[in-house]
This record gives structure tokens, C-alpha cells and sequence, in this order.
């Protein structure tokens, strides 16, 4: 009994990760109705800049993190405006096409830069330390991982909310050329838009090199896992997209505990199966 | 004021008709005359162009953008090696039947999966994908995660004798590139068709019109499935060897084929003709470069889809109104002295 519990808390902080994987493209969908086919290898690209930035400067990675989220901002900014804002319109092929053609640029960029070798953050004791709670360990990097989601989903909540740059996000969301009208300017809105979302991915991108190795291939699959918990959750809710992450989370540590095989396989059922029962995921947004 | 004519067929198109036609005898014929290492090139390049084919079917007419039709193709070569092993059937039966089983499963694939819109709805493709690859990797009878070769029997009751072989398979290769762009180009000058080139000008109008909209993308979603999985079938009858991650590659099946498509010119009939012949050429010409060359091709593509979203085809229709496949209405206005 006590085994499962531990693998059902597990799972749940394993869906903070995924969660952080996906309060970027939840952002950028919310703001620009984008979805970028890229995300996964930004947030791979983030890892590897963490990795160089350690190397380089011999720093621990959370140090390197004050150093690649701002680079992933400016990343994020000049992708928008150079390119992406050029692609939005009624007519979703281009985005969809753009950034699957900038994914396989990444990917084969990473791949000419850092070999094929898997490669792993180092982040020394933090990595193997764990705390008992009564009969349970956890360890503190999970814990750690699911505060951070938990901070940076509420950070961007209240960001939304709260926020002269939210109310131009929000504006910006439910008319643009209205938005236009009232003096913001959406080609600079969409980029500061583009900048946070990859600097969230940023800070997904250092954990997940911390807590697990990582070659240039593998983004594909971190962009399936956030695309999962965003619909799990319901689109366009931020705090839905973290329940989806847990929910996605849970069902792979269940899965790997019957069969390790199973792990990623039985996350991809949980998420068939909300499909069929509630296509709107499990908390949409109130439809306006 | 004569009375207006309405005609499909141009002299370009004709002309194109008598040339296809030259060309395709010259094509079959091509055991006779060209190397192994050429014959298995162009054999794949017909099955890329059936895959091309059939995406554009999907993406360019009924704006189902998919990025997992490495399911399918993964799928149709699997149970060539399942159907072919464990059920005794004919490698060309099996393939068939292939056919027949992803037209079945597509069903309710396409009942989950048609929830997702647009954007959504490509990496909803791209988990059913997914969930493929997996779930074959785990049947440890057909090699598990390190797949498995065809065995030679079945392999020799193809033909007798490597060329033979070969030449047969080179022949299949041709014949379902035929088939499908013949298929497409049929299914397209077809009420259906007209009905898919409606929703894909505007479903608003089309629905406005009569037209269900999610019946006509549903036929179109297991057409294409099946086959894909036939084109699948074949590329691993020329392999003989399996594995889940060659089966269910993202980027052999998936991303060329898109790239294919975006820089020959989406939504028309020729520009996956050719796509197919430029990434070729380019692919001939800069395999060396391993990494760069498919940098180069992501960065193509960007450009296209940016500067020229018809694609290459796009602009020479532009500029000189040719259709080689006479598909659009066109109207003459008849000398009244005529009539």
C-alpha cells in the first residue's frame, strides 16, 4: 500500500515537470492561438545552454539559469517578430508548418553542436538528497521541481491578472485589431509574449537536464508530454494545465510500476481516454 | 452573346497527358535499362511520392494537418512482417490486407482525434503515432524494441532470383505511385471531390451549402490511412527489416513528406510531383552533409512557407495559368457566328 502511495506522490511531482513543460505553449496558445511544433527542442536547446553555461563558467545550474533565461527571452523575442508574427492568420498551416521546420533545424543544429551523446546537468548533492515524510521518502529535487511550477504557474496567473502587461496579453487575445486601436502594438506584445513563455521553458528546460539525461532527439516527446497536460487540463487554463501535468505525471510512474515499458505508453492512454470522456479536458476555461 | 462553354481540359494538359504517358512507358521499363542502386532509388522515390501524394490529400484539400502519418506507414510495414510470418499469407496479400486493417482502425482513431482542431489536431496525430511505436515495441514475437528481418522464405517466394525480385519491387513501387495519384486525381474531379475543394476554400460556405463537413474529412482520414499503409508495406518489403523506431520515424515519414509537399506547392496535384523530384535532387546532392542537409531543408521550407506558400508550383501556375492536371472549370465565351 504504502509502495503505491509512494508512486502515486511520485507521479505527482513528476507532473510538475510537465507542467512546466507546458505553461509555455498554454501561454503562447492563450495569447496567439500559436501552437509551436518547436517547443520540445527549446526546451532540449535550454538544457544544452544550461550545459554550456556550467562547463564554461563552472557554476551549478541553477546559477546557469540566471544566464539562459534571459537568453531564451531574447530567443523567444526574435523568433516572434522575425519570424512567427509572419505566419499568424486565419489560416493555421503556416505556423504549423514554420515551426516544425525551425523543431528539425534545432534538433539537427543540437545534434552538429553536441553530438548524439546523451548529456546530464550535474548539480551535485541536491540531486540524490531526500526528505522523510512519516513513512515516505521523497526527494528534494521532485519537491523542488513542483514548488517551481507551482510559483511560476501563480507568478503568470497573476501576471495575466494583475498586470499592465497581462491586461495587453488578454487584450490581445480577444481582439487584436481592437487591441491595435487602443494604441498597443501586437507585433511587440505577441514577442514579450514569445520571451516569457521561452523563458518558462528555460527554467523546464535546466530541470529537466538536471533530473534526467537528455540527447538533441527527445524533444518531440517533451513536446507531446505539454501538449497532453494542456488539453488534459482544458485549454487556456493555467491551473488545469498543472492538474493535467499531475494527472499525466501519475498515470507514467503507475504505468512504469507495473512494467517499466509502460510508462510513457500509459501517460499516452490517460490521455486518449480524457480525449473520449471530456474532449474539453478536465477544467476548460468558461466559455466567454 | 454566345452561349458560354465550360471546359477542364487545356492543351497543356494534354500535352502533359502524352508525356506522363511516354514517360511511365520509358519508367517500366527501367529493369532493362537502369543499374540495382538506381532501380531501388526510384523505387523509392515513387513510394515518397505516393506518401506525398496523400498527405497533400489530407493537409491541402481537407485541412487535416497531420504529423502522424508515421503511424500508418509504420503500421502497413509491421503486418507485412506479422501477416507474412505468422499468418503464411503472400507478401503482396498481406500488403493488401494491411490496406484493409488501417481503414478499420482509422475509424475510431478519426472518432477521437477529430475532437483536436486544427494545430491540436496535428500533434494529436503525432500521440496516436506514439502510441503505435510503443505498443509494437512491446510485442516481443515481432522482435520488441529491436524489431526483426523478413525471413528469406518469404522473401523468395516473392520472385525467383534477386533481380527478379528487385524488378518486382520496383514495379510495385511504380504501380502504387500510379494508383494513388491516379486515385486522387479521379477522387478529386469527383462530386466528393468538388465537395473536399469547397471545404478547403471555406467550410463556412461549403457547410452553408450542404456539405458535411466531418463525413468528407472522415472518408478522406481512412482513405488516406489505408494507404499510407500500403505505401508503408512496400517501403519494408524493399527494407526486409523492421524495428519500431525506423517504422515510426517522425522525421523519414512525416517531416520529408511535409517538406515535400510545402516546397513543391500544397493543394495542387503537381506539387508533390515536384517536391518529390527536388528533394531528391537535393537529398542526392547533399546526403554528405548529414546534419546541414536537413538544416538546409527545415530553412527551405521556413522560406517557402513564408515568402511563397504555394510553393514552387504555386508560382509557375501563377505566372503562366498552366494546370497539368486539368482539374478547375474554365469558360469560354463563344463568337455568336459559331453557335
Amino acid at each position: 500500500m504504502i509502495e503505491w502511495i509512494g508512486v502515486i506522490v511520485q507521479g505527482v511531482l513528476l507532473g510538475g515537470l510537465y507542467a512546466l513543460f507546458a505553461a509555455g505553449l498554454s501561454l503562447i496558445f492563450g495569447v496567439m492561438r500559436l501552437v509551436n511544433i518547436a517547443h520540445g527542442d527549446l526546451i532540449i536547446l535550454a538544457a544544452y545552454l544550461g550545459l554550456s553555461t556550467t562547463m564554461t563558467f563552472g557554476v551549478h545550474p541553477f546559477a546557469a539559469a540566471l544566464l539562459v533565461l534571459p537568453v531564451m527571452a531574447v530567443i523567444g523575442y526574435v523568433l516572434q517578430r522575425g519570424i512567427l508574427n509572419q505566419t499568424l492568420g486565419p489560416d493555421i498551416l503556416p505556423p504549423l508548418l514554420v515551426t516544425f521546420g525551425l523543431s528539425v533545424i534545432i534538433q539537427n543544429a543540437l545534434l552538429e553542436g553536441y553530438s548524439a551523446d546523451p548529456q546530464k546537468l550535474s548539480a551535485g548533492a541536491i540531486e540524490t538528497a531526500s526528505v522523510n515524510l512519516g513513512s515516505l521518502t521523497v526527494g528534494i529535487l521532485p519537491l523542488l521541481t513542483f514548488a517551481i511550477a507551482v510559483g511560476v504557474i501563480a507568478g503568470l496567473q497573476w501576471m495575466f491578472y494583475a498586470t499592465a502587461l497581462g491586461r495587453g496579453f488578454r487584450a490581445v487575445s480577444d481582439n487584436q485589431d481592437i487591441a491595435q486601436l487602443m494604441g498597443l502594438n501586437k507585433a511587440h506584445v505577441f514577442g514579450l509574449a514569445m520571451a516569457m513563455a521561452l523563458a518558462v521553458t528555460g527554467i523546464a528546460g535546466i530541470l529537466l537536464g538536471i533530473r534526467t539525461s537528455f540527447d538533441p532527439s527527445i524533444g518531440g516527446g517533451r513536446l507531446i508530454f505539454g501538449f497532453e497536460a494542456v488539453i488534459i487540463g482544458g485549454l487556456g487554463n493555467l491551473w488545469g494545465t498543472l492538474a493535467g501535468g499531475v494527472i499525466l505525471g501519475v498515470a507514467q510512474t503507475i504505468g512504469a510500476k507495473i512494467d517499466p515499458g509502460w510508462q510513457v505508453l500509459a501517460g499516452h492512454i490517460a490521455f486518449l481516454v480524457v480525449l473520449a470522456v471530456r474532449p474539453n479536458g478536465l477544467f476548460p476555461r468558461v466559455q466567454h | 452573346m454566345g452561349i458560354p462553354t465550360v471546359y477542364r481540359a487545356t492543351r497543356a494538359s494534354r500535352i502533359a497527358m502524352i508525356v506522363a504517358v511516354l514517360a511511365l512507358i520509358v519508367l517500366a521499363a527501367a529493369p532493362w535499362w537502369a543499374g540495382r542502386a538506381d532501380l531501388r532509388l526510384m523505387g523509392e522515390i515513387f513510394l515518397y511520392l505516393s506518401l506525398a501524394c496523400l498527405w497533400n490529400l489530407m493537409a491541402g484539400y481537407a485541412g487535416l494537418v497531420s504529423v502522424g502519418q508515421q503511424a500508418f506507414v509504420g503500421f502497413g510495414g509491421y503486418m507485412l512482417f506479422a501477416l507474412t510470418i505468422f499468418g503464411g499469407l503472400h507478401p503482396i496479400t498481406a500488403i493488401l490486407m494491411a490496406g484493409m486493417l488501417a481503414a478499420v482502425l482509422s475509424v475510431p482513431i478519426a472518432a477521437l482525434i477529430f475532437r483536436l482542431k486544427g494545430a491540436y489536431f496535428a500533434i494529436g496525430t503525432w500521440v496516436v503515432a506514439e502510441v503505435f511505436r510503443l505498443t509494437f515495441a512491446q510485442i516481443s514475437a515481432l522482435g520488441g524494441g529491436s524489431g526483426s528481418s523478413l525471413p528469406v522464405g518469404i522473401v523468395r517466394s516473392l520472385a525467383d532470383g534477386r533481380s527478379a525480385r528487385e524488378a518486382l519491387s520496383y514495379w510495385l513501387a511504380l504501380g502504387a505511385a500510379i494508383l494513388v495519384i491516379t486515385a486522387v486525381y479521379l477522387f478529386l474531379r469527383s462530386r466528393r471531390g468538388l465537395a473536399l475543394t469547397a471545404i478547403r476554400d471555406s467550410e463556412v460556405a461549403a457547410s452553408g451549402l450542404g456539405i458535411d463537413i466531418w463525413r468528407t474529412k472522415l472518408e478522406v482520414y481512412v482513405v488516406t490511412s489505408a494507404f499510407t499503409a500500403i505505401i508503408g508495406g512496400l517501403l519494408f518489403l524493399q527494407k526486409l527489416r523492421i524495428s519500431p523506431d525506423a517504422a515510426f520515424s517522425v522525421n523519414d515519414w512525416t517531416a520529408f513528406v511535409i517538406f515535400i509537399v510545402v516546397i513543391g506547392g500544397i493543394g495542387t496535384l503537381e506539387g508533390p510531383i515536384i517536391g518529390t523530384l527536388l528533394f531528391f535532387l537535393l537529398r542526392e546532392t547533399l546526403a554528405d552533409f548529414g546534419t546541414i542537409y536537413l538544416m538546409v531543408l527545415g530553412a527551405v521550407a521556413i522560406v517557402v512557407m513564408l515568402k511563397a506558400p504555394k510553393g514552387v508550383w504555386g508560382l509557375i501556375r501563377d505566372r503562366y495559368d498552366l494546370e497539368l492536371f486539368p482539374l478547375s472549370y474554365r469558360i469560354k465565351l463563344n463568337d455568336p457566328k459559331d453557335t
